[in-house]
């Protein structure tokens, strides 16, 4: 759209000025380069994706019927595939919802001052560095069968048997957690931050315990920060992949969307497949995200954001 | 420990005790998985005792050897920076665009620019490795690169919008009064004023991209994996994957390179600006 105003036999100074006025001039040239990346990179295969969803291989076409949606039929079809969206979910909305919920108090307390504040906040900022491959490995040695933890609890005399941490559901969601809720709480403790301290200490005033300051207060302008956080977090979780195949168990437990995708891609060569699957795994997760934001507008609406 | 400001009690209320409980336990987990890694590394043989049979560095030299660190590093490396690079010169002008300019179509721009960060990886990325595949560029330093910038351009654009909205249009404005040309505005004016703004978005999609697993590990292959994708394979390696005590010290040099990474760009920024939100109310 901008190139109109560009070319220079065309253009007369009052077409250009009248597209200057809407706001097209030479400077949204700037945003060029971006537009191509994110069309060449993200729309053209997003696009080449879908198309490749409705052409199926004849060995799913003769198994599951349904010509040129044969891959959707067997996304819905067969139990291993479509257990999967349920395995996820059963994942990904605890881990976002705990990482959230935890990180309030935690950045509710880390806003007043003292002593040993900032390097609180590093060591919980820290796992961001750690990366998921580095927390499996820490966490299949450290919670193993032969870990310290079992350890040290076999030792006290709380436990028997050693417990089963890791290779199930628990250990992915340790990993959830060890690397969701730094990213939660970063994100909260900003948006708490923009709530302005003498709303608060006007309530205080007023005679209001913590909790109801909390609850007329804090809790209603946080409310779309929590919202965004959620999202934010859950689109985390919900793309596990590596700690589900590393802590989890890949064929049971944890048997989640982006580990069948990538099965259909890597392992069976089938693209048409794994982009289906690709592609429901982004539908469900949308879902949710439309679900969690429309929510939000139903609880409150005046201003969004706590800022200012 | 929890030395509280004048205006609170000097008792701590139950739910005080119980975060405290709460990021006591993170901070065990966290510790225990550090360290229980580098323990590892060093260790001879660990099976059933609380620290392993002997100490001993080869576990590095093998891995050194075994999985071509060197290339492995240099790749990671190497990628990383293009990726900065190319983001940075692509996204910073796009940023200013959508902080300073209302025109039609904004709306969408916006979406297209947000839509990768608010899906998960795997959803464009199996789309986008099938076309790097049927472009011959699987498994290709160039496919890597490529894929990467799909979150990073957007991650910058994010990153970068705030930090442009704060510089008053009014001395741009003045610069142009003085016959600068777009071009001049941007290098000599908000370059400067914006650097900052843009080595805090380097730093985070240095991080992100050296850290990034999923995409990087649809286009890789040998010669062109990085750090992470490498021990992903070393863990899964048909057979079991290799000793446990190899990957642990591949885990080892990796969290070295990501510290040694921050900490060189930290030297160049404030890291009190990446989350100068948080500090600000608090010490004035």
């Amino acid at each position: 759209m901008s190139a109109v105003g560009q070319r220079p036999g065309r253009a007369t100074a009052s077409l250009r000025h009248r597209l200057a006025e809407r706001g097209v001039d030479p400077v949204l040239l700037l945003l060029l380069p971006g537009l191509v990346v994110a069309v060449a990179l993200f729309v053209y295969p997003f696009s080449y994706g879908i198309g490749l969803t409705v052409q199926p291989t004849a060995a799913m076409q003769e198994q599951w019927g349904g010509g040129i949606f044969a891959n959707y039929v067997a996304f819905f079809r067969d139990p291993f595939v479509f257990d999967s969206v349920w395995l996820t979910m059963r994942l990904a909305l605890p881990a976002a919802l705990f990482n959230v919920l935890a990180s309030v108090p935690v950045a509710m307390v880390l806003r007043h001052r003292f002593r040993g504040k900032r390097l609180l906040t590093s060591l919980l900022v820290l796992p961001i560095t750690l990366g998921t491959v580095l927390t499996a490995q820490g966490l299949l040695i450290f919670a193993g069968r032969q870990g310290w933890i079992n350890r040290v609890l076999l030792e006290f005399g709380l436990i028997d048997e050693p417990l089963k941490l890791v290779n199930n559901y628990l250990g992915v969601m340790f990993s959830l957690v060890i690397t969701g809720f730094p990213f939660a709480f970063l994100l909260i403790s900003s948006y708490l931050s923009g709530i302005d301290p003498s709303l608060e200490q006007a309530a205080k005033t007023l005679g209001a315990g913590w909790w109801q300051r909390f609850r007329r207060i804090v809790l209603p302008l946080l409310a779309p920060g929590l919202a965004t956080t959620f999202v934010l977090t859950f689109v985390l979780a919900f793309s596990v992949f590596p700690s589900a195949r590393l802590v989890g168990d890949a064929m049971g437990e944890t048997r989640v969307m982006s580990l069948m995708a990538f099965r259909a891609f890597g392992e069976q060569n089938d693209y048409a497949m794994a982009s289906t699957i690709a592609l429901m795994m982004g539908a469900v997760e949308l879902l949710v995200v439309v679900a969690v934001l429309g929510l939000r507008s139903l609880l409150y609406r005046g201003t969004t954001g706590g800022k200012g | 420990m929890a030395t509280t400001s004048l205006e609170r009690p000097l008792a701590a209320r139950p739910s005080t005790w119980f975060v405290w409980a709460g990021m006591t336990a993170f901070g065990v987990f966290l510790l225990g998985i550090l360290v229980a890694v580098v323990v590892d590394s060093f260790g001879r043989q660990w099976f059933d005792t609380w620290l392993p049979d002997g100490l001993t560095t080869e576990r590095y030299a093998e891995a050194w050897d075994r999985f071509a660190l060197g290339e492995v590093i240099g790749v990671t490396v190497g990628v990383a920076v293009l990726v900065v690079v190319i983001s940075v010169l692509v996204g910073v002008p796009a940023a200013y665009v959508l902080a300073r300019r209302d025109f039609p179509g904004k709306r969408a721009v916006m979406l297209l620019f947000l839509l990768p960060v608010l899906m998960p990886p795997i959803t464009y990325g199996i789309p986008l490795a099938t076309v790097m595949y049927s472009f011959g560029l699987g498994r290709t330093l160039t496919a890597v690169v490529l894929v990467n910038l799909v979150p990073s351009v957007p991650f910058v654009i994010l990153t970068m919008t705030p930090f442009i909205e704060q510089i008053n249009p009014a001395i741009e404005s003045a610069a142009r009064m003085c016959g600068a040309r777009t071009w001049q505005v941007f290098t000599r004016v908000l370059a400067p004023l914006l650097v900052p703004g843009i080595l805090a978005a380097a730093i985070l999609v240095l991080v992100r991209t050296v850290g990034l697993f999923e995409l990087t590990f649809l286009v890789s292959g040998p010669g062109s994996d990085t750090l992470v994708v490498a021990i992903y394979r070393g863990m899964t390696a048909a057979g079991g994957g290799e000793a446990r005590q190899l990957i642990s010290a591949l885990s080892v040099i990796y969290t070295a390179t990501m510290l040694v990474m921050l900490v060189v760009a930290l030297r160049f920024v404030n890291p009190t600006q990446l989350v100068a939100q948080v500090k600000e109310t608090r010490d004035d």
